[in-house]
């Protein structure tokens, strides 16, 4: 049995992967169709129509201004999903950049990114955003640079303290006898090595940064109207509470089954990648003749 | 056991006694609710009107009082003589009133406000109506004597108003924090963010007129919050409610009496008139055309709202509709625009403070002006972004607010208010307004400067904000309309 077959049956069976699997591909399908088409207009505001209870037309029914909350939520879940991969991105690429840096050349350079990054977290993370988009104003480019910010430390501890292990490995030390480069190394064995864990960070810090945003747009300080976004359309919720209660539940099971879906497959990544995982399973499954 | 018992029943009687107290003790307190909270207790030295909600006639007293529907009455000063050519004013005044302070009150204290309010430095909101006073006369303790210099047909008014209210010198420097007035009630205590609570003095004129002891307002920002803390009980009244929305569900519980009042709001889309292209009156009136005053009120504002052609209200004297000179009619605002040469879209930012009236309106304005190819991009920003960048920098295309100040046509003849609107026509249209002395001449000016603005096409106009009161059932006494801003708690009190 060959490695990738393991891996696709181990994938099969693992629940958190496949549930989570699930929600992921909703999540991404629902934002891709809605690129191009909703069952309605979101931004058509008709204030007769206001707060509609589900029907035939509206679906999950309309908000304070009239608009159609299912086409709301399908062309939101396209903002979650850009805030997400943009920031996530950024934190990935800088934050795996510098803490493979931090782990190769240690020293001096391992301790400036050691202690940026402590300097960073030790800022609760809402209110720099909030201070960020009050600096620069609100809106989603610059809530997807504070969130963005934010993922920088996160992946440069994950890739330090991954890369540091790997430094160890005989093949390492090997490579570094017979003559290579430091930034050789970290190309060509390092970041191969440290992906698995990499892939899971990106999709935990994904489901984050759909939280994020979402809270960020609940303050008014992302999204601005009149595209939708999950986040905000909680607080105009909020505002009609005692007299839609509804209203709430729909962004919110948005952003609840998009962040468990996430957090379910990274947990099912983490599972799965695990090299000692596929070791078993190969020892397990029958030699093929 | 005996003794866990009766340990447990005297713990009980504990907890039970204040609830047996209740009943008595809830009929002469008093806890409002308010929307904002004010940034000082002086309103002759700041402009918030939530500075007059919680002071006004409760601290502080002026020589006049302005009543609930909006006509002047004596206060301090128990009469007044107003010379044929309207430019001297005679007032005598109360006697035997003292401040909280035990100082007394007498002329030397409304020389020294009067002058305090017109002062070189001085950031009162109506200090131009101050600095119009030539000279003050004080012949004897209990007489005033104001010589003006130029006619101000609406002074008496704006002795009224909370700018109006006479200090007492000894403590005029202390009173943002502390205030001290001749009113009826104490300041007792403020919590900075929660809550600002009087007590009543004993020691006031007429204090056995004066039913509540004590009277809390709490500050309650948010539209929800207000809901929650009027159906749990912690609120026995809010005026000037802000979820507009929310109130069907009052109406029909017998628990509240819900009224519904106008106020001296005008809520306006205002226009930054010196910015390229809304520097063409063609595009102004292009924007008004396009935005409907009825859909704006729907959405915004529940239905309630008087729309309005030009910034007065119907309650103001010779107050005429010119709604009709800015009508619905997105095919002549695309009509205007083409005229005016501009290219479209247009790309604009509106920038929204943060009541429902600018968040809920200003999505309803953005989407009618998208119609007719004005790309308005929303900016929503907290109230101290909005007074430092729009107010005080005029850094903005388009934005919504409510000018609640009573008759403020004066604010359209300063080219540096954050209008930037600078007509010499209109100017001298005020100035004709200030120095006519009869009424109907004056009623002619005032008729023509509204003609202006609308004309102009100044600043989108809107509505009216409306007020709505919740309250306990068997409280009596509260404004139905604010014509100013203003609290009199000394009318309040419980069935």
């Amino acid at each position: 049995m060959t490695a990738a077959t393991a891996l696709s049956a181990r994938a099969a069976g693992n629940p958190s992967f496949a549930v989570g699997g699930v929600l992921t591909l909703a999540l991404l399908a629902t934002a891709a169709l809605s690129l191009a088409w909703t069952p309605l207009s979101p931004y058509v505001i008709d204030v007769p129509q206001k707060l509609q209870l589900p029907s035939a037309r509206h679906w999950f029914g309309t908000d304070s201004l009239g608009r159609d909350v299912f086409s709301m939520l399908m062309v939101g879940a396209q903002n979650s999903i850009l805030v997400g991969v943009i920031a996530v991105s950024v934190g990935l690429l800088l934050g795996t950049a510098l803490g493979a840096l931090a782990a190769a050349w240690r020293g001096w350079a391992e301790e400036a990114v050691m202690r940026l990054a402590d300097f960073t977290f030790a800022f609760p993370a809402i209110l720099l955003a909030i201070m960020f988009t009050a600096v620069l104003g609100p809106g989603i480019v610059n809530s997807i640079i504070a969130i963005g910010i934010f993922n920088v430390p996160i992946f440069a501890r994950v890739a330090r303290g991954s890369a540091k292990a790997i430094w160890q490995r005989d093949f390492v030390m090997a490579a570094r006898a017979a003559g290579r480069t430091r930034l050789g190394i970290t190309l060509v064995h390092i970041l191969p090595n440290i992906f698995s864990v990499l892939v899971v960070q990106v999709t935990i810090q994904f489901a984050n940064a759909i939280l994020w945003e979402a809270a960020l747009s609940y303050l008014g300080l992302g999204t601005q109207p009149p595209q939708p976004s999950w986040g905000r359309m909680l607080n105009d919720a909020q505002a009609q509470l005692f007299q839609a209660p509804w209203l709430a539940l729909f962004p919110g099971f948005a952003i609840l089954l998009a962040v468990l879906g996430l957090n379910l497959l990274g947990d099912g990544l983490r599972d799965l990648l695990d090299p000692r995982g596929t070791r078993r399973a190969m020892a397990a499954a029958p030699a093929r003749r | 056991m005996p003794r866990t018992s009766y340990a447990i029943a005297a713990l009980f009687a504990i907890a039970l006694l204040p609830a047996a107290g209740q009943g008595e003790e809830r009929k002469d307190t008093l806890v409002l609710g308010m929307v904002l909270e004010p940034p000082g207790l002086d309103p002759t030295t700041g402009a918030a009107a939530a500075i007059g909600e919680v002071t006004h006639y409760n601290i502080y007293e002026g020589l006049a009082k302005i009543a609930a529907d909006g006509t002047v009455a004596p206060l301090l000063a128990e009469s007044w003589t107003v010379s044929p050519d309207q430019k001297t004013y005679a007032f005598k005044l109360r006697p035997g009133v003292r401040f909280q302070n035990g100082e007394p009150f007498t002329a030397a204290a409304v020389k020294f406000t009067f002058e305090r309010d017109a002062a070189e430095g001085s950031t009162n909101k109506e200090k131009a109506v101050y600095a119009n006073i030539a000279a003050i006369e004080t012949p004897d303790p209990l007489t005033v004597v104001l010589k003006l210099k130029q006619v101000n047909a609406n002074l008496l008014f704006n002795l009224g108003e909370n700018t109006g209210v006479i200090l007492d010198p000894k403590s005029a420097a202390t009173d943002a924090t502390y205030p001290v007035g001749t009113g009826p009630f104490l300041f007792d205590n403020w919590v900075k963010g929660a809550s600002i609570t009087l007590a009543k003095w004993p020691g006031y004129r007429d204090a056995a007129a004066i039913k509540i002891e004590r009277a809390t307002f709490r500050i309650v920002n948010d539209p929800a919050a207000q809901v929650a803390g009027l159906l749990a009980g912690d609120i026995d009244a809010f005026p000037r409610f802000g979820a507009v929305d929310s109130l069907r569900q009052f109406q029909g519980d017998a628990r509240f009496t819900v009224t519904i009042g106008s106020t001296e709001g005008k809520t306006i889309v205002s226009i930054n008139n010196k910015r390229k292209p809304f520097d063409d009156v063609r595009v102004r009136r292009a924007i008004a055309a396009a935005i409907d005053r009825k859909a704006v009120i729907d959405g915004a504002s529940n239905g309630l709202g008087v729309p309005i052609g030009s910034h007065y209200t119907p309650n103001d004297p010779f107050y005429i509709d010119l709604t009709g000179l800015s009508p619905y009619d997105p095919a002549k605002a695309k009509a205007l625009l083409k005229e005016a040469g501009v290219s479209l879209p247009l790309k604009a930012t509106l920038t929204l403070p943060p009541p429902p009236y600018a968040r809920q309106g200003g999505q309803i304005v953005a989407a009618e002006l998208a119609e007719i190819g004005i790309d308005a991009r929303i900016e929503m920003v907290e109230w101290a972004q909005w007074l430092d960048g729009v107010y005080k920098n005029k850094n903005y295309d388009l934005t919504i607010i409510s000018h609640v100040e009573p008759r403020d046509l004066a604010i359209y003849a300063n080219p540096d208010y954050y209008f930037q609107y600078d007509s010499q026509d209109f100017r001298d249209i005020m100035e004709k307004v200030n120095t006519t002395a009869d009424a109907t001449g004056r009623g002619h000016w005032l008729e023509a400067a509204q003609r202006r603005l609308a004309e102009d096409a100044v600043n989108v106009f809107l509505y009216v904000l409306p007020q709505a009161t919740v309250a306990k059932k068997g409280i009596t006494g509260l404004w139905r309309n604010s014509p100013i801003f203003a609290n009199d708690l000394a009318a309040v009190s419980w069935q």
